[in-house]
């Protein structure tokens, strides 16, 4: 910096640099840029915005559940408050949330790439959210839709008087922007590594991006003919789900499932990505078992294919049939055992430290446990039809949603929020939201286990007075669980504009990410990186090569 | 992947053998066929006839193999829907004994 005395001494010796987020200003900057940092940003207020809608959603179910009596709401617009909380959930914030705000940010740099391999369709993708989203809020604020977010028929074809085939269309056209960020990324991680960056060299935040694409390309599909024929059933009366016309409502299950149990595995693969990527960071070690941690995203993402029968061990699906779903949901176990024993094999004799996205990691290792476990519960024929339909299914899977792709995300969003903004957020603050987190979360989630397991059934508005105690406790704890998701939410948009600037190597982790400045250029890299060395390969800092723009601080823009 | 220039021939064969696979289709459809051999044949031309549309039309036949692999896996992922959901449908009126005890 000696020799650049062009400037003079009063705007500091800081030169500002060139990222992705001072490169242009405008609105127009944002909406048509090809980037795909800025579109993970873009995604990232969507999602945000659906996670708070699902959230308003979930702490009017948690209030009208307070009490045995239906006093808040009636039984109908209750209906409308699960349906419209599942929904927004599921389709609108887990589907994309990992995959299209980290994977769209992460990915290219992990792979040493400047973008992905279609830019364009990249941003068509996150249009097509948009509509769908346009629609499904369409069909929200105009009176909502009341079958349940899985449509069963009859119910959904026949007798619903609500906004089934609004709902059910932006479900479709979201399903596209899902394929699309599915394509996109097979296609970049296949073709855009950069010189060196071998399959085995990979980030496993990348492995579980691909396993998770594949489900995309492969598994959506599926779901949007499914929607359209009950659009096609409830319009024109085409006999497919209707006995009265030939069909078999069963069959919805069938084709539903075929596409909605593999997107659990959309849901919770990135955020085994997410997690295996902080384990190492925080324990300082290689990830144990690199290979086997990688191919059990694959197996998973396949074995997730062959178990949706266990959806409908209580419908009519046969006895036969059930006995080969309920075999091989248990064969989905072994590679999510997999993933758990490494990460704790990992960690044993690491140097781990407690910072903020470690303590979420640690959370989502437990959580998912105990959600991956009573999975199995229900995937036995006999216990299954006793717990169907009750509370423990809905705790289940929110230990699985809420307690794992919930918790990593958060994870993920401290991890890379320096890299992201270039801003580093009160640490104290972020380990104190950890811990609420947990503990409301816990306090939400658990005593819905006991609930189910004593025969409250799921999407009642109503309950026996004896089951009082455990919904107040579930109650308050949701209270709790929403001052933890609060939390970041304020201090991170605090960190925005107060707080410190971000090295671009906070953690001292291995990625190529964290070899390029915070936030990145436009480009990414200076130039194209040539990768020696294996993931997650812990060296001292002045071995670590930086390949972000060189002699310049950190600075973005400062005002 | 690769610039592959089919000549027009194949197109013209290809174009030919789905006029004629059509007319087939059309021609069986006014007998009734005994059993399940309507809809046999039927799905049989079908299957041919989307085949060939892979094949020639989308240029999978002249692509990588990466392509290829892809092409079948989508369709495997198919056979995998249609095969479990059979496992319902073909074994559901198997619970022959729960009849017997009802009489």
């Amino acid at each position: 910096m000696s020799t650049a005395v062009i400037h003079t001494p009063a705007e500091g010796a800081a030169e500002p640099r060139t990222t992705y987020l001072n490169a242009g200003h405008t609105l127009k900057s944002w909406l048509l840029t090809l980037d795909h940092k800025r579109i993970g940003i873009l995604y990232l207020l969507g999602v945000s915005f659906f996670f708070l809608i699902g959230g308003i959603y979930a702490t009017l179910i948690r209030l009208e559940l307070l009490t045995p009596q239906g006093d808040l709401v009636t039984a109908q617009t209750y209906n409308k408050l699960f349906t419209q909380h599942g929904i927004m959930m599921t389709f609108f914030f887990l589907i994309p949330s990992i995959p299209a705000v980290f994977g769209n940010f992460l990915l290219p740099i992990m792979i040493g790439a400047k973008d992905v391999a279609f830019p364009r369709l990249n941003l068509l993708s996150w249009y097509i959210y948009m509509t769908g989203a346009l629609f499904a809020s369409y069909a929200m604020f105009a009176g909502g839709v009341d079958t349940g977010w899985t449509f069963y028929p009859p119910y959904s074809t026949n007798y619903a008087n609500t906004y089934v085939i609004a709902t059910g269309l932006g479900i479709f056209i979201v399903g596209f922007s899902s394929i699309l960020t599915g394509l996109n990324f097979i296609v970049t991680i296949h073709t855009m590594r950069a010189p060196g960056m071998t399959w085995y060299r990979l980030p496993l935040f990348v492995w579980a991006q691909y396993a998770t694409s594949l489900i995309q390309v492969l598994g959506t599909p599926v779901l949007a003919i499914t929607l359209l024929l009950v659009a096609l059933e409830r319009t024109v009366g085409v006999g497919i789900f209707d006995p009265r016309l030939g069909g078999d409502p069963v069959l919805f299950q069938h084709l539903f499932w075929f596409y909605s149990h593999p997107a659990v595995y959309i849901m919770v693969l990135p955020a085994m990505g997410v997690v295996s990527e902080i384990i190492a960071t925080f324990s300082r070690k290689p990830i144990f078992g690199y290979k086997f941690v990688a191919f059990s995203s694959l197996a998973i993402a396949v074995f997730g294919f062959l178990v949706w029968g266990h959806h409908m061990f209580t419908s009519s699906q046969s006895v036969y049939a059930g006995m080969i779903f309920s075999l091989i949901s248990y064969a989905v176990a072994i590679p999510s055992a997999i993933k758990v024993f490494n990460w704790t094999a990992t960690m044993y004799r690491g140097s781990i430290s407690y910072d903020s996205p470690m303590l979420y990691a640690m959370g989502f290792i437990g959580l998912f446990l105990i959600g991956g476990l009573t999975g199995l519960f229900l995937a036995a024929l006999g216990l299954d039809v006793h717990v169907h339909d009750t509370y423990f299914v809905v705790a289940h899977f929110h230990y699985v949603m809420v307690g794992g792709s919930l918790l990593a995300y958060l994870g993920a969003m401290h991890y890379w929020w320096p890299k992201m903004t270039g801003r580093l957020y009160p640490e104290g603050w972020a380990r104190f939201a950890a811990l609420v987190v947990f503990v409301g979360f816990n306090l939400t989630f658990f005593p819905q286990f006991i609930l189910g397991y004593l025969g409250m059934p799921r999407r009642y508005y109503t309950y026996v007075p004896e089951f009082q105690l455990l919904h107040v406790l579930s109650s308050v704890g949701a209270s709790i669980l929403a001052v933890g998701l609060i939390l970041p939410a304020i201090y991170l948009l605090w960190s925005l504009k107060r707080g410190p600037i971000a090295p671009a190597d906070p953690w001292m982790a291995t990625g190529l990410e964290w070899r390029t400045s915070s936030p990145p250029p436009p480009e990414n890299f200076e130039r194209t990186p040539v990768v020696t060395w294996n993931a997650y390969e812990f060296r001292s800092k002045e071995e670590t090569e930086v390949i972000g723009p060189m002699g310049k601080p950190d600075v973005s823009e400062r005002k | 992947m690769s610039e592959h220039i089919v000549p027009k021939k194949t197109y013209y064969a290809v174009f030919g053998a789905l006029m004629v696979l059509t007319a087939l289709t059309v021609f069986v459809a006014r007998f009734d066929l005994p059993g399940i051999l309507n809809i046999t044949v039927a799905l049989t031309v079908a299957v041919i006839k989307a085949t060939l549309v892979v094949l020639y039309f989308m240029h999978v036949r002249y692509s990588s193999r990466l392509t290829q692999v892809i092409v079948a896996a989508g369709i495997f992922w198919l056979v995998i829907m249609l095969v479990l959901t059979a496992s319902d449908y073909v074994t559901r009126n198997l619970l022959a004994p729960v009849a017997r005890i009802s009489m």
